[in-house]
C-alpha cells in the first residue's frame, strides 16, 4: 500500500512540472512586454532597465524558469505588483478561507449525494427517483451564480437566517456550501445512482441473492460499496469542477479565497498572483486525484496489485 | 428518414417540450429586434426599477430598460457566443482527434497528454486564463470557451476513432491500399461523428452557463448590449429593491439549458449513443 | 415421492410469455438434465424454482413448483430467502463473473453458513476449508484469503460449488457450470457433481446445450424448446430411441468418432424469439419430418414407457 502511494506520488512529478511550465509561460504569452505592466507611466529608460535586472527579464527564459521554480518551491511566490505584498502571504491569508469552503462543500455533496443516490437506485421509477432526478436535472443546469443569488435572496434577504454576505461568522458559510454542494449533490447522485443500477445487474450480485443473502444488505453492503468506485473517481477527477465553482460562489458572496483573489487579480493584471493561485488550484486537483486513487486502491484489491 | 426520426424525437413529451422552448429561444435570438415590445437600450430613468406590471411584463431595470426586451436581445448574444464556441470547438478538436486518434505516435502522445492536463481543470479556469492573455470582450469570450471546451471534444473522437480503427472494415480498407485521407473522412468521421454532435449539442448548454457566468464577472459582451449574465451583473447592487433584475435572466439561462439537456437526453436515447458517450 | 415437482410452469415477462406449461420432476441422488440451445428457457426454467425472476423483470404466470412439499409459486420473499442457498442452491453459469471481485473467496463461502447455519465465525471457516478440501482445491488454508482474480476459471467454479454446498442443501440447481471452462477442466467439474450426488443424496438438476453431458452426467432428460417440453425420458431411452425429432437433432449433433472429418452437423434455422414463436409445434420450420398439422396445433403430450413426448409424430390416435 505504501508502495503502490509512493508510486503514484511519484507519477504526478512530471505532470507537476508540466503544469508548472505552463503556469510560469503565461506571463510571457501576453502580448506585450510584462515589463509594461509593471513599471509606472514615465519611468525613464534607466528605470526600466533596473526592473528588467530586477525581476531576472534579460536573462534567457529557460534561466528564468529555473530560478522561478527553485524559488517556487522554496514557498517564494514572488510579490504581487499591484498589492506589492510577498504572494505567499496572500495565498496564506485566503486559503484557509477557500479550504473550510471546499472541504465542507465536498463532504455535503457526497453524504447528500450518495444517500439520495442510493435511495433513487433502490426505489427506481417511484416518486423519490423522479424528485431526485429532478434535483438533478436542476442542481446541473442552473448557473452557480444565479443559484447564489436566488439563496441570498430567500434565505439572507427575505428570511434573514443567514448573512448575505462575508465570512466572519461560521453562518456565513451555509449559502455558500450550500450553493457549491448543490452542483456536487447533482453529480454525486447522478453517478450513484447510475452504478448501484449497473452494479445490480452484474451475475455475482444474483448470486448473493441466490445465496438468499437480504435485499437490504446487498444493495446497501454489496452494491453501494461497488457504486463507490465510480463515485470516488468521479469526485477525485471534479475537485477541480467543485473549486471551480467555488471561484464564482466565493465572489457572489464576497468572500476571501482563492477563488476572489484570482479574480481581483485577473482583472488586475497582477500575475504573479493569478501564476500563485493557478499553482494552488493545480496542486490540489494533483492531490484530489491522487486521493482518488488512494481510496480505490484501498477497496479494490486488483487495483492494488496493478492488474486494473 | 431524418424527418421522421426527428418527429420520433420530439413526439416524446420531454423532447416535444423541450424542443418547443429551444424553438422559441431560437426565434428570440434571430428575430430579437421584431419580437422585443422595447428597444434593448431605450432608457426611461424615471421608470427605473419597477416592478413586473402591464406595460413591462418582467419590469424594469436600474436604468428604466425593459428587462423582458433585454432578456429577448440577450438571447441573441447568449446563442451567438455559445454556438459559434461550440462549432469552432467541435470542428478543431474532431481534427485533432481523428488525427491523434487515426496516426498514433508522437502527435497523440502530446495531443493525449495536454488533454489530459486541461481535462482535470474546470473549463471556467481556463476560460479565465485565456482572457487574462487575450482581454475581455466578446470575440474573447467565443475565444476562450472554443479552446476551453477542445479538450472534451478531442478526447470523445479520438476514443471514437480509435474504436472504429480496430474493426475489420477499416482494416480491410487500408489493407487494400486506401489512402490515409480518404480512410479519415469517408470512413472514420462520418461513423464517429454522431455522438460528438451530441456532445457538442449538450456542450451548448454548459457553454450558455460559462458565457453568462464570464459576463457576471464583467468579462463578455461590454454595455449597453445585453447579455443575460452581464444583466445580472447589474442587478445584484438593487437585489433589495428588485429582485426581478436577476430572477429573470436567471431563469431564461436555466430554461434554456434545461431544454437543451432534454432534447440532447431524447437524442441520445433515440440515436441508442448513451453507451458510445458514457467512458469519456 | 419426487424433491421438486414442476408442473405446468409458466413464465410471463411483461407482456411476453417465454415459458409455458413445463412439467418435470426432480430425485434426491439423480442428476436431472434440462437440455435446449439457448433460448429455449433453460435458465428461466431455474430462476423460476429459485424465486428469482422479479430480478429480472418476470413472474410466474401459471403453474406450480412444489418443493418437498411446500408450494414456491406465491411464496413471501422472506421465507424464498430462508430456502435460498440453505436448501436450493446456484451453480452459476459463469465463475468468471459470479463471485465478488472484492471480497476475499472464504468470505464468500463463509457467507452461506454464517447466514443459513448461524455457525461462528471460526466454525464457518473451518467447514469452508473442510468444504474446499473435498473438492480437491488446493492449499485451502491460502485460498481461504486470496481473491477471485487470483484463481483460474475452474477453481472459481470449484469455489462457487463449495458456495453451493456450504449450507448442506437439497437441491443444486447448475446453470450451464462448464460452459465458461476448458474443455479438460469441464469433465473435471462434471465428475464431482456426479461425485457429490452420489456421496451426499442430493438431487441436481443441470442445465446444459451439451449432449456429451448429458450422456456422461445424467439419470434422467428434459429437453426443452422454445419455452416448451419436447421431450423427457431416462437418459438410456433417450440415446437409444429418441421420440422427438428435435431430441435426434440434437444427439446428432455430438460428434462421433466415425464421423468424416468436417461434416460437423447442426441443426439448421435457429430457436425462434420469444416475440415470433411459430403457432402450432414450435420446431416445425426447422422439422425434417413436418406435416401439415403440425402448423396448426399444438402436439398434446404423449406418454412413453419410460417417458413422454409432445410431437403429433407420436400421437395416440383414438
Amino acid at each position: 500500500m505504501l508502495l503502490f502511494t509512493v508510486k503514484r506520488l511519484l507519477m504526478l512529478i512530471p505532470v507537476f512540472l508540466a503544469i508548472s511550465v505552463v503556469i510560469f509561460m503565461l506571463v510571457h504569452l501576453v502580448p506585450g512586454d510584462p515589463i509594461d505592466n509593471i513599471i509606472r507611466v514615465g519611468a525613464t529608460p534607466a528605470e526600466k532597465a533596473a526592473l528588467v535586472a530586477r525581476y531576472g527579464l534579460d536573462q534567457p527564459i529557460w534561466a528564468q524558469y529555473v530560478n522561478w521554480f527553485s524559488k517556487m518551491v522554496q514557498g517564494d511566490l514572488g510579490d504581487a505588483i499591484i498589492l506589492r505584498r510577498p504572494v505567499a502571504d496572500l495565498i496564506a491569508q485566503n486559503l484557509p478561507h477557500s479550504l473550510a469552503l471546499g472541504s465542507l462543500a465536498l463532504v455535503f455533496s457526497t453524504v447528500v449525494g450518495i444517500t439520495a443516490g442510493a435511495i433513487a437506485a433502490i426505489y427506481r421509477d417511484t416518486w423519490f427517483d423522479r424528485g431526485v432526478m429532478t434535483v438533478i436535472l436542476l442542481g446541473s443546469t442552473v448557473p452557480s451564480f444565479w443559484l447564489a443569488l436566488l439563496m441570498i435572496l430567500l434565505f439572507a434577504v427575505t428570511l434573514g437566517w443567514f448573512p448575505v454576505s462575508g465570512a466572519r461568522t461560521a453562518s456565513a458559510l451555509v449559502l455558500p456550501v450550500l450553493t457549491i454542494g448543490l452542483g456536487g449533490v447533482a453529480l454525486v447522485a447522478r453517478v450513484t445512482r447510475v452504478a448501484m443500477m449497473d452494479i445490480a445487474r452484474r451475475d455475482f450480485v444474483m448470486m448473493l441473492h441466490a445465496k438468499g443473502v437480504s435485499r437490504w444488505r446487498i444493495e446497501l453492503g454489496s452494491v453501494l460499496r461497488h457504486a463507490m468506485m465510480p463515485v470516488v473517481t468521479i469526485l477525485s477527477l471534479r475537485i477541480g469542477w467543485i473549486l471551480g465553482g467555488a471561484v464564482a460562489v466565493e465572489f457572489v458572496f464576497a468572500r476571501p479565497g482563492l477563488g476572489s483573489l484570482l479574480i481581483t487579480s485577473l482583472n488586475q493584471r497582477d500575475y504573479p498572483v493569478v501564476q500563485g493561485c493557478l499553482l494552488m488550484l493545480a496542486i490540489a486537483v494533483m492531490l484530489g486525484t491522487l486521493l482518488g486513487d488512494i481510496v480505490q486502491a484501498i477497496m479494490d484489491p486488483r487495483i492494488r496489485e496493478g492488474m486494473k | 428518414m431524418a424527418l421522421r426520426f426527428l418527429w420520433g424525437v420530439v413526439h416524446t413529451p420531454r423532447g416535444g417540450a423541450s424542443a418547443f422552448v429551444l424553438m422559441l429561444v431560437i426565434a428570440c435570438a434571430l428575430f430579437a429586434p421584431l419580437i422585443a415590445p422595447y428597444g434593448y437600450a431605450l432608457q426611461n430613468l424615471p421608470g427605473s426599477n419597477t416592478s413586473p406590471n402591464a406595460l413591462h411584463w418582467l419590469g424594469t431595470d436600474e436604468f428604466g430598460r425593459d428587462l423582458l426586451s433585454r432578456i429577448i436581445h440577450g438571447a441573441r448574444t447568449s446563442l451567438t457566443v455559445a454556438v459559434t464556441a461550440i462549432s469552432i470547438s467541435v470542428v478543431v478538436g474532431m481534427t485533432f482527434g481523428a488525427i491523434a486518434g487515426y496516426f498514433g505516435g508522437m502527435f497523440d502522445r502530446v495531443v493525449t497528454a495536454v488533454v489530459d492536463l486541461t481535462w482535470s481543470f474546470p473549463e471556467i479556469l481556463i476560460a479565465l486564463i485565456l482572457i487574462a492573455i487575450i482581454g475581455t470582450g466578446t470575440e474573447s469570450i467565443i475565444i476562450a470557451i472554443s479552446i476551453a471546451y477542445l479538450a472534451q471534444f478531442t478526447r470523445l473522437t479520438r476514443a471514437q476513432v480509435m474504436a472504429l480503427r480496430q474493426e475489420t472494415y477499416i482494416e480491410a480498407t487500408v489493407n487494400l491500399g486506401a489512402g490515409h485521407f480518404h480512410v479519415i473522412f469517408r470512413h472514420l468521421l462520418p461513423n464517429a461523428i454522431t455522438p460528438v454532435i451530441v456532445a457538442g449539442m449538450l456542450a451548448i448548454g454548459d457553454a450558455i452557463i460559462l458565457e453568462a457566468t464570464l459576463g457576471f464577472f464583467g468579462l463578455g459582451a461590454q454595455p449597453p448590449i445585453p447579455s443575460w449574465g452581464a444583466m445580472m451583473s447589474s442587478g445584484t447592487a438593487q437585489i433589495f429593491i428588485a429582485p426581478w433584475i436577476i430572477l429573470f435572466p436567471g431563469a431564461a439561462i436555466a430554461l434554456t439549458v434545461i431544454s437543451i439537456n432534454l432534447f440532447g437526453d431524447a437524442l441520445i436515447d433515440a440515436l441508442n449513443i448513451r453507451s458510445r458517450l458514457r467512458d469519456v | 415421492m419426487a424433491l421438486l415437482t414442476v408442473s405446468g410452469l409458466g413464465v410471463t415477462i411483461g407482456t411476453l410469455s417465454p415459458l409455458d406449461d413445463v412439467s418435470f420432476e426432480a430425485h434426491k441422488g439423480e442428476i436431472l438434465g434440462l437440455v435446449g440451445e439457448s433460448g429455449s428457457g433453460k435458465s428461466l426454467t431455474a430462476m423460476a424454482v429459485m424465486g428469482l425472476l422479479g430480478r429480472i423483470g418476470g413472474r410466474v404466470s401459471s403453474g406450480s413448483i412444489l418443493f418437498d412439499g411446500q408450494e414456491l409459486v406465491g411464496l413471501r420473499d422472506s421465507s424464498y430467502r430462508r430456502l435460498r442457498g440453505k436448501r436450493i442452491a446456484l451453480i452459476s453459469q459463469n465463475p468468471m463473473t459470479s463471485l465478488d471481485p472484492i471480497v476475499r473467496i472464504g468470505a464468500q463461502i463463509d457467507q452461506v453458513s454464517l447466514l443459513h447455519l448461524r455457525l461462528s465465525k471460526p466454525a464457518a471457516k473451518a467447514r469452508s476449508i473442510d468444504l474446499m478440501q473435498q473438492l480437491r482445491i488446493p492449499d485451502a488454508e491460502t485460498l481461504h484469503r486470496a481473491y477471485p482474480h487470483q484463481l483460474s476459471g475452474g477453481m472459481k467454479q470449484r469455489i462457487v460449488i463449495a458456495m453451493a454446498l456450504a449450507a448442506d442443501p437439497d437441491l443444486i440447481i447448475a446453470d450451464e457450470p462448464t460452459t465458461a471452462l476448458d474443455v479438460t477442466i469441464q469433465a473435471q467439474i462434471i465428475q464431482i457433481m456426479v461425485d457429490l450426488v452420489r456421496a451426499r443424496d442430493l438431487a441436481l438438476i443441470l442445465i446444459t446445450h451439451d449432449m456429451g453431458v448429458v450422456a456422461q452426467a445424467c439419470n434422467r432428460v428434459v429437453v426443452l424448446y422454445a419455452g416448451r417440453v419436447a421431450e423427457t425420458n431416462t437418459t438410456q431411452a433417450i440415446f437409444a430411441s429418441p421420440c422427438h425429432p428435435y431430441t435426434a437433432s440434437l444427439i446428432g449433433c455430438i460428434p462421433s468418432r466415425d464421423q468424416a472429418e468436417g461434416t460437423l452437423l447442426g441443426i439448421p434455422g435457429t430457436v425462434p424469439g420469444v416475440l415470433n414463436y411459430p403457432k402450432g409445434c414450435r420446431f416445425h420450420p426447422r422439422c425434417g419430418d413436418a406435416m401439415q398439422v403440425c402448423a396448426r396445433t399444438v402436439p398434446p403430450t404423449t406418454a412413453q414407457p419410460t417417458g413422454s413426448v409432445a410431437c403429433h409424430l407420436h400421437e395416440v390416435v383414438t
